[in-house]
């Protein structure tokens, strides 16, 4: 029947699933109506959250190795004193990339595929709000991380560090189109972040599973909440920033030229002011993943969840107070170092209150020993010693000894990698089933698992040393003689193990899609709605969309699963709930695949690139970007049926 | 799913479609409010952060901005709600032929917008290239007018699609709806930015 047809049809003669419908023959209806056009253009004009989920988790997977492989040549370089491997310019692109690779290319997309990817599913709902400006994100920051890359394989990559201060990256010092091309990827990965985030936001208070009031939902989806909420109110002032300073190097505005009454200071406040809450950003999901993990693997449910829930919230609102203690070292008002000093050392406080109902948790539980909590461990382990020398830091006297020293590069090792990349690994074991349908080898994992922690301590509990000897950071050798040498070789022999033993992770991740252990719906027998649906899902999600009536639904549903029915299932279609209460509300169409999004990526992404060149590009560029938006939203089926309304 | 369902509710009597708050449009539309007014405001705030640089603003030799051609804008977009009420009141009530109507209207108020503010762009009496007096004051102008330019272009996209059979898809009233109230935040960041471009240089010198 084609849309046509049945849209001159009568409401009551539309399939829906139901007792009348259920099972495989539900199964092969929803699958028809659910899955991608064939062939290439259809992959291009997926807008389902779990293909576009996985696309930005393996995306960013491979930014971490090009970023790892530039850490390793690093150290390579610092493993002796006066070492010539690499040249002091080479040297700066290096870290530069290694830098802006990690922060916008790997860390910030892969929690949020790990979002795009889990949240419908925790929520009980067959796709994300939104879906196409979903798919439109991820090509955008695909597109940002090959502008990058190919500009540093071209040799015109950016060579100021990942966090450009003018002057050194203004018109007078930066000459060429290294930082412009640096500026332009953030502009790339800002409107990436910033759909995902608003299709998150969307997804999250709209699309509820009936029942899941806001004081029922996951503490991952709590997490995803704040999260983008964050990406919301900061990412415009680094995308601001970045455009004053691309503006400043080619049509000759003022913004960061002291000379003219710019100021230099502009872009630090408006780059932290950003930069700060991104490290929450960060970290957040990852509390988020430890929570999950904790619950299940203690095998009760989490000790404190308004505790928990308050704290990233919290965290969330206090991360936007204290971007200053970044720029301790420029001089500021006596009070302005007090306050800053405050606002950093009160933001341990949720965090610990985390830590402690986590612990609580393990306590009071039956914990089992398997590979996604031992991570979980290495992160509690890991992230107590970053977060207490970020206490330590957050003292002024302290910091001006310390800025921009290898004992700041420690710390924010010690939280990014100790507090964001443990706990992912952990979830990765942890849904790894749930993406693939086998479990990861527990073997194997557990060594990778040692070799990382053990590894990763050899390679940054030295730097402490260094920096507190007085290495600076980013220098590309350093003299004998200094106390030096062997603090900066164990870093080197820690991270090739480290290196190594991501290696083996990659190994797991491969040999087990094909011979892991295939995996039951719900094999580590956990509480959210995620593991109540097949592994891997079907397109569609859930056959019949579940009902909650606690935060633990399927330790509570005995045998049944309560759910809803009467969704269409010959067109995609989703329910919409209350925002607080989750109450059914409206059942709304979902967008079918489109190759528009890529379409208009691909439009935007050529505008971006040419602005670069020439600031005629944002007038003309327009005019293809607005033609692939209208496509987009154009609606492509003839006038559908009314259906009844209630008043 | 390995669990077996049991059928509790049945949603297929829910509606389809709904205004404000219970539609997802609304919430897509919020957000970008909400990103777009965080840009305003951090460029707002770069504003006054420049400004503490100077000793007065504008700085000598530099006049501020002629008042005309943005006092006439100013006027024009308050006088623009007028209609755009109308339209919102007009999809509130499925009333097509009233939106389409309106719509030609908003998208002509729209091209006079234009008019004053390419005089608004000529009237500024200082480059982005002088000072950084002058880049903040073309970036606030600049970065309103894509807004005037990206809303026009919405109006205009829906006024073609409310000419076609779409046109009688209640949902596409919730697109109207949703413009209009997307228009009201167009004008209401002009009303400070206004004040910045045109009175602070006058009240500051």
């Amino acid at each position: 029947m084609t849309p046509a047809e049945r849209a001159k049809q009568p409401p009551a003669k539309v399939p829906r699933d139901g007792p009348d419908l259920t099972g495989p023959e539900l199964h092969e209806k929803l699958e028809a109506t659910w899955e991608n056009p064939p062939g290439f253009i259809g992959w291009l004009s997926s807008v389902d959250h779990k293909d576009i989920g996985r696309r930005y988790i393996v995306t960013a997977l491979v930014f971490l190795a090009l970023a790892g492989a530039l850490a390793i040549a690093m150290r390579l370089q610092l493993s002796k004193p006066d070492n010539d491997l690499i040249g002091a310019a080479r040297y700066n692109e290096i870290f530069t990339m290694h830098g802006t690779t990690m922060m916008f290319l790997f860390a910030v997309p892969v929690m949020q595929g790990m979002q795009v990817y889990l949240t419908p599913l925790m929520l009980g709902t067959r796709n994300t709000a939104f879906p196409r400006l979903n798919a439109f994100s991820y090509w955008m920051y695909l597109a940002g991380g090959a502008l990058l890359w190919v500009a540093f394989v071209l040799n015109i990559g950016p060579d100021m560090g990942w966090f450009a201060y003018p002057p050194l990256s203004g018109p007078q010092y930066g000459v060429g189109k290294r930082v412009d091309m640096w500026a332009q990827m953030i502009t790339f990965t800002e409107v990436a972040a910033l759909a995902a985030a608003v299709s998150l936001v969307a997804t999250i208070l709209k699309q509820k599973a009936p029942g899941m009031g806001l004081a029922r939902m996951p503490i991952f989806v709590w997490a995803t909440l704040v999260t983008s909420l964050m990406v919301i109110f900061s990412m415009p002032s680094v995308a601001l920033a970045s455009g004053m300073l691309l503006s400043d190097r080619l049509v000759g505005t003022q913004f960061y030229n002291p000379v003219e009454r710019g100021d230099a200071l502009l872009w630090q406040h408006l780059f932290w002011f950003f930069g700060h809450p991104e490290v929450y950003i960060i970290f957040l999901p990852a509390t988020g993943f430890v929570s999950e993990i904790v619950a299940t693997f203690s095998r009760r449910t989490i000790v404190g969840y308004p505790i928990v829930v308050m704290s990233l919230v919290a965290t969330g609102i206090l991360a936007f107070g204290l971007w200053v203690h970044h720029m301790f070292a420029t001089g500021l008002p006596r009070i302005g170092y007090s306050f800053y000093t405050a606002a950093s050392m009160s933001v341990s406080i949720p965090t610990g209150l985390q830590i402690f109902c986590w612990i609580a948790t393990l306590w009071e539980g039956r914990p089992r020993l398997q590979v996604p909590l031992l991570y979980v461990i290495g992160f509690i382990f890991t992230f107590v010693i970053g977060g207490l020398t970020g206490v330590m830091i957050a003292a002024v006297p302290l910091d001006l000894q310390l800025h921009d020293t290898y004992f700041i590069v420690a710390h924010f090792h010690y939280v990014l990698i100790g507090g964001a990349v443990f706990p992912l690994l952990g979830a990765i074991t942890y849904w790894y089933p749930k993406a693939t349908g086998r479990l990861m080898s527990d073997r194997l994992g557990k060594i990778s698992f040692w070799m990382i922690f053990l590894g990763f301590q050899l390679a940054f509990f030295p730097m402490h040393i260094a920096g507190i000897n007085g290495m600076p950071r980013r220098v590309y050798t350093y003299p004998a003689g200094m106390g030096l040498e062997l603090p900066n070789l164990l870093s080197t022999i820690g991270s090739l193990v480290v290196a190594v033993a991501v290696l083996l992770f990659v190994i797991n991740l491969v040999v087990s899609l094909r011979s892991g252990r295939k995996a039951e719906p719900n094999p580590w027998d956990a509480a959210s709605l995620e593991w109540a649906t097949s592994c891997a899902p079907p397109k569609y999600n859930f056959p019949h969309l579940p009902i909650v009536d606690s935060r633990t639904p399927l330790w509570d549903a005995g045998e049944k699963l309560p759910v809803v029915h009467g969704l269409r299932v010959e067109d995609r279609e989703v329910l919409l709930t209350t925002v607080m209460s989750a109450k059914p509300d409206l059942r709304e169409p979902s967008a079918e695949p489109s190759p528009w999004p890529f379409i208009a990526a691909l439009a935007t992404s050529a505008m971006f690139i040419s602005s670069i060149f020439s600031p005629w590009a944002v007038v003309f560029g327009t005019v293809p970007v607005a033609v692939a938006l209208t496509a987009w939203f154009w609606p492509k089926s003839p006038k559908p049926e009314r259906e009844p309304v209630i008043s | 799913m390995s669990l077996h369902p049991s059928f509790t509710e049945d949603v297929s009597a829910l509606p389809t479609h709904a205004f404000s708050y219970r539609s997802l449009t609304w919430w897509g539309i919020s957000a970008f409010m909400v990103i777009e007014g965080g840009f305003f405001v951090l460029t707002i705030a770069s504003y006054f952060f420049l400004m503490s640089q100077e000793q007065e603003w504008a700085p000598r030799p530099w006049e501020p901005p002629g008042l005309v051609a943005g006092t006439l804008f100013t006027l024009a977009m308050l006088a623009s709600e007028i209609p755009n009420t109308m339209i919102k009141k007009a999809a509130e009530s499925y009333d097509l032929a009233k939106v389409q109507k309106l719509l030609v209207v908003m998208t002509g108020i729209g091209v006079v917008l234009f008019v004053f503010r390419a005089f608004e762009f000529n009237s500024l009496n200082v480059l982005w290239t002088d000072n950084a007096y002058g880049s903040i004051i073309w970036a606030l102008l600049f970065l309103h007018t894509t807004h005037v330019v990206t809303d026009w272009g919405d109006t205009l996209v829906l006024w073609r699609l409310m000419k076609t059979p779409h046109g009688e898809d209640p949902r596409r009233f919730v697109d109207v709806e949703e413009n209009a109230l997307y228009w009201r935040f167009v004008w209401l960041t002009w009303l400070p930015i206004y004040a910045l471009i045109y009175w602070v240089p006058r009240f500051f010198r």
